[in-house]
């Protein structure tokens, strides 16, 4: 306690010597804190990019050994039933992490959706009342499905602003007719995705395929769909998640509550036919980018950490000419009893509180200069609070490391010696 | 008999040549005993107030103080011996600039382990016996030199050492300054503590009750003080 307040004081006195001092140790610990936030920054931004902020929709879909179940090539399989809609909703919806979830099928790069004038190559999807709520879709104009068109097994299709844009052009394609292998359907309504909810990567597919090329997509009510299609068809499920960082594990809840009840003689160790639900997932994809991200810049914080070496040297140096400047108060100290161990930890504690001192001021300087590069960069700001903690506590070590010379040095200096000089 | 010096020789490698710098010096010195060390510069009388006060250990014979024998002690034992038996006075004072009076005085406790409460009520007791009642908390250069050899004094006899040494105490202070001195020395010798001076002024060294002459690294023996305190050296 002593020796600390000693060495504020020690420090206070010799203020610009010691912020000289300190720089080295400002300048690494404040590199290191600005390149951990900035890829935190970008891996936030990598997240939302992928996942969409706030949309937090996880799918559940069949797969059969690796391989997405596709039922444009493939019979509807044995040994896997289909979903009771109504009671599997209120069991998925009762698991925690859920909030809601909404069933459909589909069927992708269709080219069997047409008006008279063009064909529609992108998603066709048969959905419950549940799926544009779930996922995140708004009416832009039009109207949405009603209960009535699933009593009545309407004939009426609603599309995205893409699939609109395909099959009328500029016309307004509510009222509009479109052929779906040959059936007549009503369009309805378009709908377009809630901006909140609008990622730059929208699925899975889309992740290879990216948001631009994205084809866009038709819906009908799940009750058309054996009209155009086959008949009991298994259903892939939409899964709304509270929290983003759940996305994982609710997608896994899910799968496996589906396992269980759909897939016939389902254990989790695997079934004869392969069959089985999984979760697509989005954050695992995230985070396989972001790994790719922290790779590169890993090198960075190791040349932020050579400077921070090199600031410690900084703060050896100074250390060893203090020791000789301050010869003389070595040996008073010495001749009035205090011991080798004594003098060791009274210049091992000035040296920590310098580096740790810098530390704490190279952590300020750290977080604005995060905040300029993210700011011009547009990246979210992140700052990494672990990174703060093991800077402080590096920029501590540094100063025990570095001070260990000058200190052994002030230790080992004999009192007569140290009382000649004046 | 607080301690005895027995065939003490001392020697510095200077390059590759040993310097005999101290002598064959045997002394004894008692509990009470006020005495002067007289020598010209380059005779080893800081040598050999650096052995007495335990900065140093013999190159070769005995040196016992208090019962022990300082040659066998380890770094840490004689840090403590400085600590809790030896009072220091320098002839330039050597207090801390930072430090206020009382915080000067209070160093040798805090490196005997008293806590901080003792600790500032013995350094205030110490320099009020001092005089200094008024400068507590004033910082040295705010002081005289007499009143920065009191604190200094202060800081000797605050741990309640048995011995003093001083190394030339007067020798950076005007006429008037360095008589205070002597009666404080004089004072505390009064009171039991044990006092080794070191000067080369003979007017300084007559306060003493006796005076060892040193030359060339040997003890030269005044009869005179002999007699006074009845042989205090012995060959």
């Amino acid at each position: 306690m002593e020796n600390i307040r000693l060495a504020f004081q020690g420090i206070w006195s010799h203020k610009m010597r010691s912020l000289l001092t300190m720089l080295g140790i400002i300048i690494g610990i404040a590199s290191i804190i600005t390149i951990v936030s900035t890829i935190k920054g970008t891996n936030e931004q990598i997240k939302e990019n992928l996942i969409g902020s706030g949309s937090n929709v996880v799918t559940v879909q069949l797969y059969q050994d690796d391989w997405a179940y596709d039922m444009s090539y493939s019979p509807i399989p044995a040994g896997v039933r289909t979903i009771d809609e109504d009671a599997m909703k209120t069991r998925l919806e009762n698991l925690s992490l859920v909030e809601q979830v909404s069933f459909y099928t589909s069927r992708n790069w269709s080219d069997f959706v047409t008006t008279p004038d063009s064909t529609f190559s992108g998603e066709v999807y048969g959905v419950d009342q549940d799926y544009f709520n779930v996922c995140g879709y708004v009416i832009g104009w039009g109207r949405n499905f009603s209960p009535a068109d699933y009593e009545n097994h309407r004939r009426v299709v609603i599309l995205d602003t893409k699939a609109a844009g395909v099959l009328f052009g500029t016309d307004d394609p509510v009222g509009g007719i479109v052929e779906i292998k040959g059936e007549p359907f009503t369009v309805v309504g378009v709908v377009e995705q809630r901006n909140s909810f609008q990622p730059t990567i929208q699925s899975y597919q889309d992740f290879y395929l990216y948001a631009d090329t994205s084809a866009g997509a038709v819906f009908l009510p799940s009750v058309c769909w054996p009209m155009v299609f086959r008949f009991d068809e298994p259903q892939s499920v939409a899964v709304k998640v509270e929290k983003t960082d759940d996305m994982t594990r609710a997608g896994q809840l899910v799968a496996e509550e589906l396992c269980k009840s759909q897939i016939i003689g389902y254990s989790p160790s695997g079934t004869q036919t392969g069959f089985a639900y999984r979760s697509e997932d989005l954050l695992l994809q995230a985070q396989q980018l972001q790994e790719l991200s922290n790779s590169t810049n890993v090198q960075l914080i190791w040349i932020a950490s050579i400077s921070l070496l090199v600031g410690g040297i900084g703060v050896m140096n100074i250390m060893l000419v203090s020791v000789t400047e301050r010869t003389a108060e070595i040996g008073l100290k010495k001749a009035l009893g205090a011991t080798k161990r004594r003098i060791r930890r009274q210049f091992l504690t000035e040296a920590s509180v310098l580096t740790s001192l810098g530390g704490l001021m190279g952590v300020g300087l750290g977080i604005v200069m995060a905040q300029v590069v993210c700011t011009y960069n547009s990246l979210p700001m992140a700052i990494s609070v672990p990174a703060i903690l093991i800077s402080v506590a590096f920029s501590v070590v540094i100063g025990l490391v570095f001070g260990m010379l000058p200190a052994m040095k002030a230790a080992n200096l004999n009192p007569i010696d140290a009382l000649r000089r004046e | 008999m607080i301690l005895t010096l027995e065939h003490v020789c001392k020697e510095y490698t200077k390059g590759r040549e040993p310097v005999p710098v101290l002598q064959d010096i045997c002394m004894t010195v008692n509990q009470g005993d006020y005495l002067a060390i007289m020598g010209p510069s380059g005779s080893g009388k800081t040598t050999l107030m650096n052995l007495l006060g335990c900065l140093d250990v013999p190159s070769e014979g005995t040196y016992i103080l208090d019962g022990q024998d300082v040659g066998s002690l380890s770094d840490e034992a004689l840090a403590r011996v400085r600590n809790r038996l030896i009072g220091f006075v320098f002839q330039n004072f050597n207090l801390m600039p930072k430090m206020t009076a009382l915080d000067n005085v209070m160093l040798p406790l805090l490196y005997a382990g008293v806590p901080l409460r003792t600790r500032r009520r013995q350094a205030e007791e110490a320099l009020r016996l001092l005089g200094l009642e008024d400068r507590m908390h004033f910082y040295p250069n705010q002081l005289s030199g007499g009143q920065c050899q009191r604190v200094a004094i202060a800081r000797a006899i605050v741990g309640k050492p048995k011995l003093i040494l001083a190394d030339e105490p007067t020798g950076a202070l005007d006429t008037a300054s360095g008589e205070q001195i002597m009666q404080t020395f004089r004072t505390l010798n009064e009171r039991g503590i044990t006092i080794i001076m070191i000067t080369h002024e003979k007017h300084i060294a007559d306060h003493a009750d006796r005076i060892a002459h040193i030359l060339d690294g040997r003890l030269v023996e005044p009869e005179p003080v002999q007699a006074v305190k009845g042989g205090a050296f012995a060959k």
